[in-house]
């Protein structure tokens, strides 16, 4: 996420007053100097010290419900935790994650994890930019109409929605099948079988972000100049070489923050499998769609192993570390081979 | 740079003069597709109705019914046999209220701080805001619940008010937000007009930022309302549901009353397509503002 530094003076004389667009143009000139940026953007004139009390809750509401629990998390990970409280905890060191690394349920659900993260992920990407893309024009009619009804999805209960999707996806009475029965597919097991229940949960990822991926992505390219454009017009491009080379280009950066946030949301899913189960933490009766995220409260409210789910809990974080990492360190090293 | 200059020399006939460039035009095929996503966008909402309103013969029968049937109040009163919906709607709204309220507030007073005071340590802190969202939630959840236990606050809804007060990505948010939209010469005048900083916020960064303020409001009352893992760790007896954990109640047998969880589910989205439809375009545009940041 870069700074954005667009003032009022810079956000006047858009180019599209036509559409009503929300969208203001960025500024195409930014300071060269971040320090000079630094210095610039706060007000001298105003006593800093003020920030320490304005900043102040925050800072206390991360510390009591943010940080001391995570430092506790990783404390009783090494330890024989009993949640009912019956024995003394006992001091067990690594064990806990030595049992995590021979848990074939653990792996089993860092599989199902990557599985419906891929296969959500990529359609969605493919989708969200195409519908953008439809959206683009400001002569298409009804835009509002349009923005709006893409961002319903988002914001519906997730439980509620998941149980429609699970009586679409059931096997014999389930609309999918049906559907797929018209073009002579046979009846898909989508709760029992191991992917095709990935590809059910997916669905339900897919149909919540899609729309709301649109609409970021219709924000960025709103923001290529128009120049770029014409220029490849002139050149002869065609429609699709100019999206090839102009626009998926400029949308680089946004696709990388889609991703980021898609990866970081999809290592934790569990709400769609957790509701797909039936509310049941297993994740399906052979687990087949046992999520990290439902391992995690599997062992801890289920089975009461505090100790051991906390060790989960950790893993889960050096992933989503790891992965953020490599994407920016991807992005990096994208940019710098570009200027 | 190229953009300001072409707005200098034909800022007023530009439009007419242009060709519209073949990515700019409205095909029929950005129609189509419009329909079909709006229309599948749609369809689950239309099917929960189908369903609670034809009954369980609605999911049974193939071709499937696609006419709403007239069971629907049938249905919602067997909601009520099994859980009190109207408590946990009430329930929902005011922790939703309280911590909307509570986040577009603190939010806003952080945002300021990081965005246009100058402090020790400034730099720093934003980016461990930012470090912090970062962090998977359920890291630290066996620990706050036992946190929770310890104050007493197990079934009670304060469990789900006061760790939600103040966020990462509201405080980030907002920072964005007044970087953004309030100008430092409006600062500058007022302070040298002799306002404090308490004052430059109330009457100056306040009456800039309310639209965007609404839209974090908006989306904190959301996510609080569709919020259901730590709600049902938290909640344990029918008073003090919220309307998602009221929810997971009719979702727990082996033969699943299809209509009743319909019914349900209508009950506690019905609110949100209200709310959508008055404020949704507000929301697309705090969605849009945001991202161009991204």
């Amino acid at each position: 996420m870069t700074s954005p530094s667009a003032t009022m003076e810079e956000t006047k004389g858009g180019r599209q007053k036509a559409a009503p667009s929300p969208w203001k143009p960025a500024p195409v000139q930014k300071p060269k100097k971040k320090k000079k940026e630094e210095a610039d953007s706060t007000i001298s004139a105003l006593n800093g010290k003020w920030a320490y009390l304005f900043t102040a809750p925050f800072f206390i509401s991360f510390l009591i419900f943010g940080a001391a629990p995570i430092v506790y998390s990783v404390y009783i990970a090494f330890f024989n935790w009993d949640a009912l409280g019956g024995v003394d905890n006992q001091f067990i060191g690594l064990d806990n994650f030595a049992e995590l690394i021979q848990d074939n349920f653990f792996w089993n659900a860092l599989f199902n994890t990557f599985s419906i993260w891929l296969l959500s992920t990529i359609p969605q990407l493919l989708i969200s930019i195409g519908l953008a893309s439809a959206l683009r024009s400001h002569l298409i009619k009804g835009q509002t109409f349009w923005r709006t009804v893409l961002l319903l999805p988002n914001i519906t209960s997730v439980i509620a929605i998941t149980m429609v999707f699970g009586q679409l996806f059931d096997k014999d009475f389930g609309m999918v099948n049906q559907l797929l029965g018209l073009v002579g597919i046979e009846k898909i097991n989508f709760l029992s079988d191991q992917i095709p229940s990935h590809i059910a949960i997916s669905a339900m990822i897919l149909w919540r972000w899609a729309g709301y991926n649109s609409l970021i992505f219709l924000a960025s390219m709103l923001a290529i100049p128009n120049e770029l454009y014409e220029s490849a017009s002139l050149d002869g491009a065609s429609g699709w070489q100019q999206f090839c080379y102009v626009t998926l280009p400029q949308l680089r950066n946004t696709i990388t923050f889609v991703l980021i946030m898609g990866t970081i949301g999809g290592l934790q899913v569990f709400a769609e499998p957790l509701t797909f189960g039936g509310g049941n933490f297993n994740g399906g009766d052979n687990r087949q769609f046992s999520t990290l995220t439902l391992f995690l409260f599997e062992q801890a409210f289920l089975n009461y192993r505090w100790g051991y789910a906390a060790a989960v809990g950790i893993f889960i974080t050096i992933i989503v570390l790891i992965i953020s990492a490599i994407n920016f360190w991807l992005t990096r090293k994208i940019s710098s081979e570009e200027s | 740079m190229t953009q300001v200059t072409a707005n200098a020399i034909s800022p007023v006939q530009r439009p007419v003069k242009r060709k519209v460039p073949r990515w700019r035009k409205a095909s029929p095929w950005s129609y189509a597709i419009l329909v079909l996503s709006t229309f599948l966008s749609a369809f689950p909402f239309y099917w929960m109705y189908i369903i609670a309103s034809v009954g369980d013969k609605a999911v049974a029968s193939i071709p499937p019914e696609i006419l709403p049937g007239p069971i629907f109040l049938e249905s919602v009163a067997k909601v009520y046999e099994n859980v009190d919906m109207n408590i946990a709607l009430i329930n929902t709204f005011i922790v939703g209220l309280v911590v909307a309220f509570a986040q577009v507030m603190l939010s806003a007073i952080s945002g300021f701080a990081f965005a246009k005071l100058n402090f020790k340590g400034r730099k720093f802190m934003v980016l461990f805001v930012i470090g912090t969202m970062m962090l998977p939630s359920q890291l630290g959840i066996i620990p706050l619940f036992m946190l929770m236990a310890k104050l007493e606050w197990v079934d009670t809804l304060t469990a789900l008010i006061v760790p939600a007060l103040v966020t990462a990505f509201g405080v980030f948010w907002m920072r964005q937000i007044i970087d953004a939209q309030v100008p430092n010469e409006l600062l500058e005048a007022a302070s040298i007009d002799g306002a404090g900083v308490v004052r430059v916020f109330r009457s100056v960064v306040m009456p800039i930022i309310l639209q965007s303020g609404f839209v974090l409001g908006l989306f904190s009352f959301l996510a609080t309302w569709n919020d259901f893992l730590w709600p049902q760790l938290i909640l344990k007896t029918a008073p003090n549901f919220t309307a998602q954990v009221a929810l997971t109640q009719l979702n727990r047998s082996y033969a699943p009353d299809y209509a009743t969880m319909m019914a349900g589910a209508i009950l506690i989205t019905a609110p949100l397509i209200v709310l959508f439809i008055l404020v949704g375009r507000r929301l697309v545009t705090g969605v849009m503002d945001g991202a161009v940041k991204g």
